[in-house]
């Protein structure tokens, strides 16, 4: 009997594992199980040009290759559960899928602020297709947004805001928006870019309640001060989807912990056989840094880790001699990063987060430039703005 | 043979595709991405490959 996958979470990691899988050999059963009814999409552009127009599946969705013509879809209906043991997946509705080869792909949610007066209208996160299209519909000229967290996405949203014509807060604990990634420097000259666009930052602030009754009125800081607000945009982190695999033995600390050929790993530090983890769930070690394993929270990671299962999951289940050399061969995918805000094009290669310095390498500072991130003596990152060609030369150093 | 098109309104030319497939994506002086319209069938993995690392996805096989 043909053998079966299951892959759970049915966004762009799950499909390019799908899609890795056919185009390694694979032809046995695929059952894609999703939470969201949609089929799987492009989650960028959602705090970027489409919360911008009007937001539909069809200005988003994947194209689905004709690998992946003969895959289940089975959506709007989350696992629940996972037993290791009898190889089962349950969903919410109480179906079950057996499985040979399971795919853990569910990804993320927003984290939401706890809030006293947290239950009135008006609040918004921006993960999913459905979230945009809820927001999109307040960005009308005037609304008062207030955006609670000044990373990547939180900064997205305040732009593509103001450019709808919204008057636009920015509240973060952090002391500038997108330090963390980017280093103070550039940080503050991207905070100076964003003031130059109206933006107003609140920044070293946390949110302690709302005001309103049924709707948003307005939005208190844990310094007393009070901020009108129509809307709430909260873009402050992230929680992994992981609760379905609470009763397993898998490591779910942070994520899903994984070996260097994807497989989910136990809380004994023993490899799941036929286990996989994709996407910004896994937390695996990348030779191109260090031996410390991480989840990156980049767009190409589900792409690269759905390509690396797909080849190492068929190998394992067509029993392929070359199944031990797949899995031994070093997985370090580059991560990288790209982002929109007015007219500027950011984008990043590596893990520019992880540096002890950085250092100004190309440009000016108040116009295009490009920034090198160093751990020591060693180039770990880069970014730029604008400047591609400069970038793609720090890009082949941070590989070779 | 492969038809490549790049929706040129998405395109902003961020260069991804360009390590995917050399051959077939560049970014001109000006940074400006240039690519050509066909290629050979062997192309389609690097292809397939350009086309999912496009940020903008801009890029299709038309089929």
């Amino acid at each position: 009997m043909s053998k079966s996958v299951v892959i759970v979470g049915a966004s762009m990691g799950g499909l390019r594992a799908a899609e890795a899988l056919r185009n390694n050999g694979f032809a046995g059963r695929i059952t894609m199980i999703g939470e969201e009814a949609h089929l799987p999409y492009n989650r960028p552009p959602l705090s970027k040009e489409v919360l911008a127009k009007e937001v539909t599946h069809e200005a988003v969705a994947f194209k689905l290759r004709s690998q992946v013509e003969d895959v289940t879809w089975h959506l709007g209906d989350p696992a629940t559960s996972l037993d290791l043991d009898k190889k089962v997946v349950t969903t919410a509705s109480g179906k079950s899928f057996e499985y040979d080869g399971l795919v853990i792909a569910s990804g993320l949610r927003p984290r939401v602020l706890d809030l006293p007066n947290g239950k009135i209208s008006g609040r918004h996160t921006v993960r999913t297709l459905d979230d945009a299209i809820g927001l999109r519909a307040e960005l009308v000229p005037g609304t008062k947004v207030v955006v609670a967290g000044a990373g990547f996405i939180g900064c997205e949203v305040a732009a593509t805001a103001r450019g709808l014509g919204c008057e636009v807060t920015n509240v973060a604990i952090d002391p500038y928006p997108m330090i963390r990634p980017l280093g103070e420097q550039l940080a503050a000259e991207l905070q100076r870019r964003h003031e130059s666009h109206g933006v107003n930052f609140k920044l070293n602030h946390g949110i302690s309640d709302l005001i309103g009754t049924e709707k948003i009125s307005g939005v208190v800081l844990d310094s007393g001060e009070v901020i009108q607000a129509d809307v709430l945009v909260e873009a402050i982190s992230s929680h992994c989807n992981v609760e379905w695999l609470s009763e397993t033995k898998l490591d779910i600390s942070n994520g899903v912990l994984a070996d260097s050929a994807l497989r989910a790993v136990t809380t004994d530090g023993a490899s799941v056989e036929g286990v996989y983890v994709v996407g910004d769930l896994a937390r695996f070690a990348n030779p191109l840094f260090d031996n410390e394993p991480r989840r990156i929270e980049h767009w190409n990671i589900p792409t690269e880790t759905g390509k690396r299962v797909g080849s190492v999951l068929s190998a394992y289940l067509a029993d392929a001699e070359n199944f031990a050399e797949l899995v031994a061969t070093p997985f370090m995918p580059l991560p990288s990063f790209w982002s929109d805000q007015y007219d500027m094009k950011i984008q990043g290669f590596g893990m520019p987060g992880l540096a002890d310095r950085y250092e100004l390498v190309a440009g000016e500072l108040s116009d295009e430039l490009v920034m090198g991130y160093f751990r020591g003596e060693i180039l770990i990152g880069v970014v730029g703005i604008g400047m591609t060609s400069e970038v793609m030369k720090y890009r082949k150093e941070l590989i070779s | 043979m492969i038809a490549i098109n790049v929706d040129m309104d998405k395109c902003q030319h961020y260069g991804q595709c360009v390590f995917e497939a050399p051959d077939i994506f560049k970014l001109n002086d000006d940074d400006k991405l240039e690519f050509v319209a066909t290629a050979d069938d062997s192309r389609r993995s690097d292809i397939e490959s350009a086309v999912d690392v496009c940020p903008m996805q801009a890029i299709s096989i038309v089929e």
